[in-house]
């Protein structure tokens, strides 16, 4: 079984001082396909994810990763398991250069990080490979811009390199789409579809085009819990979906 | 880079030549605070942590090296080891503590800890209270050179600064210094991407301790007196202007604003009580006018007429040229306020 599903969770409930954001959910990834959750504001969709990346520890109930119990990992041990996560707000590190970026992430799987008394230029021998993530995402003219200098989407585009770079089995994904134009969107979109190929994707996102578009299944939570699973087709014809969301928000 | 070699060349001999011009023991008092002050940017510029806390490395320090000198006679430079040694393990048990929190808390637990260790060095035996620790012998170094002859500690002096601000240099300009400006620029994501970032940031203010104790040692040989000036929060609150009138971020920033702020407080000494009112204004002009620091605005005016001498047409995008490095040498210094931790 758990080599179907690469992420379960078992009944997790998070309380924030008596407020339940997630309560009760069981969820399970299949292994390489493109899962969406979506849901109203408040949903505690944001929470699931921080609650799976262990940005948040739960209050109840257990994660398993790679039917390994993941529980009570920290953030950075989940990113060396092969699990990394993008941030609703884009991610970048403003003041590094697109290059570096990207070359941060790779520069980890070095084992050379905590070597003060070399030189950066041992870095170099990176850049090829991330040039060539760089370039995946369409960022081959901007190497030495500095992100911050980026648009919007190009900055999203970046993050998505640089979470690569880390050549993740699983990756999660906060509303990619988030604030992005029309073009970004379909940039994104095609890929996602591409790293998804040989990956698992679990994303959050709120453009409901793009979650039909792409995921094979959608989980729908509503006031923390879940409300109904199953691929787009069926989900968007169960009648509790649509009164609790697809009524307002697909009109 | 040519041209920063010819500075570095210039740099190398006016180091040389100036005790003919100026008076030693000022020359050597701002290159201990510029030591001081680049270990402190360290951490405030390159892992972005504000300590409030830094004088308890600097001064405590140069009590141990004033009482291994004096007291157990050994030689200088046993002495200053030890005082970089204490100040090392006593930023390792600081560090463990404070590097949990972040911006505002981080500053108030380094405060805390180092008034902790000025009331610990106002009361214990070996320090002499009020008095100090006075009359420090410099010895011989490497019972070889007579650091009683003040040419000779000048250049010993100078050799532990350019040997500090090399391993700073090196650090920032590292692999591990990519790192740290990654967790600078981001933690959450840097996090993300699986890095344990309070393992940098420990081994970064250690770094940052151990360098302040370094210059709190020479400083008391130097000064042939370690006091409770030394481990008073107003050295710490001294090293923090000093960063920040230099430019936080950049690596000859701090020494920019060290030889500012020993310049002041030793040229206007006459003024007496003025002197804290023209350090005052000259922090309020500078952070109203060069919010990056006299030498980060330097660079950033450097950059732009670089940009705007090549025109865009003849070269490639910079993007174009792989593997090629910003122009940048620095970070550009960000423009948030300082105390944010993140």
């Amino acid at each position: 079984m758990s080599d179907d599903f690469i992420v379960e969770t078992r009944e997790l409930t998070k309380e924030f001082k008596g407020f339940v954001a997630v309560r009760d959910v069981s969820l399970r990834v299949r292994r390489g396909t493109i899962h969406a959750m979506i849901g109203p504001n408040g949903a505690g969709k944001t929470t699931c994810f921080n609650l799976i990346t262990k940005f948040l520890a739960p209050s109840k109930g257990r994660i398993l990763f790679k039917g390994r119990d993941i529980t009570a990992a920290r953030p950075a041990d989940i990113a060396r398991m092969g699990m990394v996560r993008s941030f609703q707000i884009s991610a970048v590190f403003p003041h590094l250069t697109v290059l570096e970026n990207v070359r941060v992430a790779l520069q980890r799987k070095l084992s050379n990080s905590f070597h003060f008394w070399r030189s950066d230029r041992t870095l170099a021998r990176l850049n090829e490979q991330a040039l060539g993530l760089i370039e995946a995402v369409g960022l081959s003219e901007f190497p030495a811009v500095p992100a911050a200098e980026l648009p919007y989407g190009r900055k999203r585009a970046l993050e998505i390199a640089t979470t690569l770079a880390l050549d993740p089995e699983m990756l999660l994904l906060d509303e990619p789409m988030a604030g992005m134009g029309r073009e970004d969107i379909e940039r994104i979109s095609a890929l996602i579809r591409k790293v998804a190929a040989n990956r698992t994707v679990l994303m959050v996102e709120h453009n409901l085009s793009v979650v039909a578009d792409l995921s094979d299944t959608i989980t729908v939570l509503q006031r923390g819990e879940v409300l109904a699973e199953g691929p787009y087709e069926t989900v968007s014809r169960n009648p509790e979906v649509i009164e609790a969301y697809m009524g307002t928000g697909h009109a | 880079m040519r041209l920063y070699w010819i500075a570095l060349a210039v740099a190398a001999v006016a180091a040389v030549f100036a005790p003919t011009v100026l008076y030693p023991v000022f020359l050597m008092k701002a290159l201990c605070f510029a030591l001081f002050a680049c270990a402190f940017n360290l951490l405030l510029g390159y892992v972005g942590l504000l300590s409030f806390g830094h004088a308890a490395f600097f001064g405590f320090a140069a009590y141990a090296t004033g009482h291994a000198a004096k007291v157990w006679g050994w030689n200088p430079e046993f002495a200053v080891l030890a005082g970089t040694a204490v100040a090392t393990g006593l930023g390792l048990a600081f560090g463990a503590l404070a590097i949990r929190r972040q911006g505002i808390y981080f500053a108030m637990i380094t405060l805390a800890l180092a008034q902790m260790v000025y009331f610990f060095s106002l009361q214990a035996p070996f320090t002499h209270g009020e008095d100090g620790i006075q009359a420090i012998p410099r010895g011989e170094l490497f019972g070889l050179f007579d650091l009683r002859n003040t040419e000779t500690m000048y250049f010993f002096v100078l050799a532990v600064f350019a040997g500090g601000l090399w391993l700073i240099w090196r650090t920032v300009h590292s692999p591990f210094g990519q790192v740290l400006k990654a967790i600078r620029e981001n933690e959450q994501r840097a996090v993300s991407l699986g890095y344990k970032v309070d393992h940098y940031k420990l081994t970064a203010f250690v770094m940052s301790a151990a360098l302040s104790g370094l210059a709190g040692s020479v400083k008391a040989l130097v000064f042939q007196l370690a006091s409770l000036t030394d481990v008073h929060w107003h050295t710490s609150g001294e090293v923090v202007l000093m960063t920040l009138l230099g430019g936080m971020g950049t690596v000859l920033g701090p020494v920019v604003g060290a030889f500012l702020v020993v310049t002041v407080q030793n040229y206007f000494a006459t003024f007496g009580a003025w002197v804290t009112i023209i350090q005052g204004v000259i922090f309020v002009v500078v952070v109203l006018l060069f919010r990056r620091g006299i030498v980060g605005e330097l660079n950033a005016l450097w950059l732009r007429l670089r940009r705007r001498s090549v025109p865009a047409a003849t070269t490639p995008p910079a993007a174009a040229r792989p593997g090629v490095e910003p122009a940048a040498h620095e970070p550009p210094p960000r423009k948030r306020r300082v105390g944010e931790g993140s």
